[in-house]
């Protein structure tokens, strides 16, 4: 892991109506790492990846990334700049074959248009076979390769939460950030999740994970950030954002405390 | 997909190919024992074909209600039919009008996509629905203080299809063969059709096509997969709207005449209905749905006499009201018990060859 920052954020605020979402949030991220969000319910945390991933403008500060400013932009600007995501309750193309939903990731990194789609020439037809082999390669990578033919929606769920991250990193981000990823999975998925997330650091892509399974956090994040009603209450390694007495009262006392007698 | 099975494409499917072309090649003589009017229909058929493609691919692919879609069929046809008519004295040929109108009508459906991009279902219906009326209203009322379209009256004696002397309208023999016009417009039609599937699947299977169906799925999703949604949405209206225009185009020219009462709404609605009820979003399905849907009222006009003469020994109810009677009652039969469509799209199985490939 390298000391040099990928992604900054200056003083992130968001408002809906009366309800403050995020205030003055500032945080950066480094190559290579896997960077932690928790908070509890209502936190701010998905907020922050809208934000983020330009589904939302936020109300004022700025993010840098890869040494550019990375603001105003469309949700698809921003998976140009090398941002993917994944979502809290799956949004994947569910009538469409596992591996058309990875192909589809590799629009952004591809340019065949109308005339090339009608003609076919030579440069789209190894354009549709590099993306093809991609896809299949990314379904193996992830561990679905078996259900490449299978409509997304007939997959189980574990397998539509890999085949979301299949198709996030199928846009090659630099940033993959992750939206509760093991959420509704079973202790055997979940660690089957974390050697996954592992993998796809030790290839190169650093890692944004907002997850409510402490155990996982604090077993693969290098650093985390503790968010509550909207404002940033911890930052740190995961060692010392788990005895953090603002993070413990955050989660009403406790709740962190007997997780962490699980990891050790 | 065919590409990686070029080469290994067995005997059995090239005969089925070589049976299915002859079938076609004496289609219009078959039908042509009944009378020439089936052989019209035959021809309507393929122009509703055309129709159909291009509507699938802004509400099969993309997903987006398109209620007004006969407006860019109208402007292909008035576009042919002030190019090539008394009109205005200009005769154009008609493979340079075809590029003209199925550009004009692309030009049409961008107007009309890019104020509509934030909507979608029954907004994007409504808007779509006033879109298709504006421009049929149009055509009624451009005919003061310049006479453009003739109004109400329409345009008539436009020029047929016509290569150099040959001109599609008049029947001609050929090696002891005699062919009348709408068989010629037959064979004519056949190939502009075969053209448009061909475009038709390319696009579904290709880059664009599959970033069509993100924005049908999750449009949402499909920005975050950094999928440019505002201009593959306009590309999908303008690639609809340019089959619209063809279609109108060829339309224009087979009936020599043609008036705004043809572009109505309920014209937009059997379109809109011939994707749905054929499969929305599968190729195959919607030709399925346009073909039906155009021969079902035909095939009625002529069997309900016969039928009820047969069943009662007279004739209970005019064979006209009838016919629409039973064409309704199949409509809402095949909704129910075929919800998806007659033939809905399965899922496109890749070749094996792509998997090995990538291993």
């Amino acid at each position: 892991m390298s000391e040099r920052t990928l992604l900054s954020a200056e003083d992130i605020g968001k408002r809906f109506g009366g309800v403050q979402a995020l205030a003055d949030v500032s945080f950066s991220i480094r190559h290579g790492e896997i960077y932690g969000l928790i908070g509890p319910n209502g936190a701010g945390k998905t907020s922050l990846f809208n934000v983020l991933t330009g589904i939302y403008e936020p109300d004022g500060g700025s993010f840098t990334f890869d040494g550019a400013p990375l603001n105003r932009l469309k949700p698809n600007e921003v998976a140009e700049r090398g941002i993917a995501r994944t979502f809290q309750n799956i949004r994947l193309f569910q009538n469409l074959s596992a591996l058309e939903n990875v192909m589809i990731g590799r629009h952004v990194r591809t340019r065949a248009g109308v005339f090339g789609a009608i003609f076919r020439d030579r440069a789209t037809l190894a354009e549709e076979a590099a993306i093809a082999s991609r896809a299949y390669q990314l379904l193996d990578y992830v561990g679905v390769a078996t259900r490449a033919n299978d409509l997304a929606k007939h997959l189980a769920y574990g397998d539509q939460r890999r085949l979301e991250i299949a198709r996030a990193l199928a846009t090659d981000p630099k940033l993959l950030a992750l939206d509760e990823p093991a959420a509704g999975m079973n202790a055997t998925e979940t660690r089957g999740l974390k050697g996954l997330l592992e993998d796809i650091r030790r290839d190169g892509t650093t890692i944004l994970l907002i997850e409510h399974d402490m155990k996982l956090v604090m077993s693969v994040c290098d650093r985390v950030l503790v968010l509550d009603y909207g404002r940033k209450i911890a930052e740190g390694s995961a060692a010392d954002v788990q005895n953090d007495p603002k993070v413990i009262a955050a989660y009403l006392g406790g709740e962190v405390t007997l997780h962490v007698k699980d990891v050790r | 997909m065919n590409n990686a099975g070029r080469t290994g494409i067995p005997l059995q499917v090239w005969a089925g190919v070589a049976l299915v072309a002859i079938a076609l090649g004496v289609l219009p003589f078959v039908a042509a024992l009944a009378g020439q009017a089936w052989v019209r229909i035959l021809n309507f058929a393929m122009v509703y074909t055309m129709l159909a493609l291009g509507l699938n691919i802004v509400v099969g692919f993309a997903g987006l209600l398109d209620l007004g879609y006969i407006a860019f069929y109208a402007v292909g046809a008035y576009t042919y039919a002030l190019l090539a008519s008394p009109q205005f004295g200009i005769h154009l040929p008609f493979w340079v009008i075809l590029p003209i109108g199925a550009g004009i009508a692309c030009l049409f459906g961008v107007l009309l996509g890019a104020p509509t991009l934030k909507l979608r279902g029954d907004y994007l219906a409504i808007v779509t629905l006033g879109f298709g009326e504006i421009i049929r209203i149009f055509l009624n009322n451009l005919n003061a203080p310049i006479n453009f379209t003739n109004g109400p009256q329409g345009i008539n004696l436009i020029d047929p299809f016509r290569i150099g002397g040959f001109s599609f309208a008049s029947t001609e023999s050929f090696l002891g063969i005699t062919f009348t016009g709408p068989q010629k417009y037959y064979y004519m039609l056949l190939l502009l059709t075969i053209a448009v599937i061909v475009v038709n699947l390319r696009l579904q299977n290709s880059r664009l096509g599959r970033a069509w169906e993100a924005i049908r799925e999750d449009e949402v999703a499909a920005k975050a997969m950094g999928i440019n949604t505002r201009n593959v949405k306009l590309l999908a209206f303008a690639m609809g709207a340019s089959f619209g225009g063809i279609a109108g185009a060829v339309f224009s020219a087979t009936q020599q005449f043609i008036s705004p009462e043809s572009f109505g709404l309920f014209e937009s609605i059997i379109v809109l209905a011939m994707v749905v009820l054929g499969g929305m979003g599968n190729i195959p399905g919607v030709i399925l749905g346009a073909i039906l849907l155009t021969l079902l009222p035909e095939v009625l006009r002529y069997t309900m006499e016969p039928l009820q003469m047969g069943l009662f020994g007279r004739v209970l109810i005019d064979a006209e009201t009838i016919r629409l009677l039973v064409f309704g009652v199949a409509l809402v039969a095949i909704m129910l018990f075929r919800p998806a469509g007659l033939w809905p799209s399965a899922v496109r199985k890749r070749e094996l060859e792509v998997r090995k490939a990538a291993a």
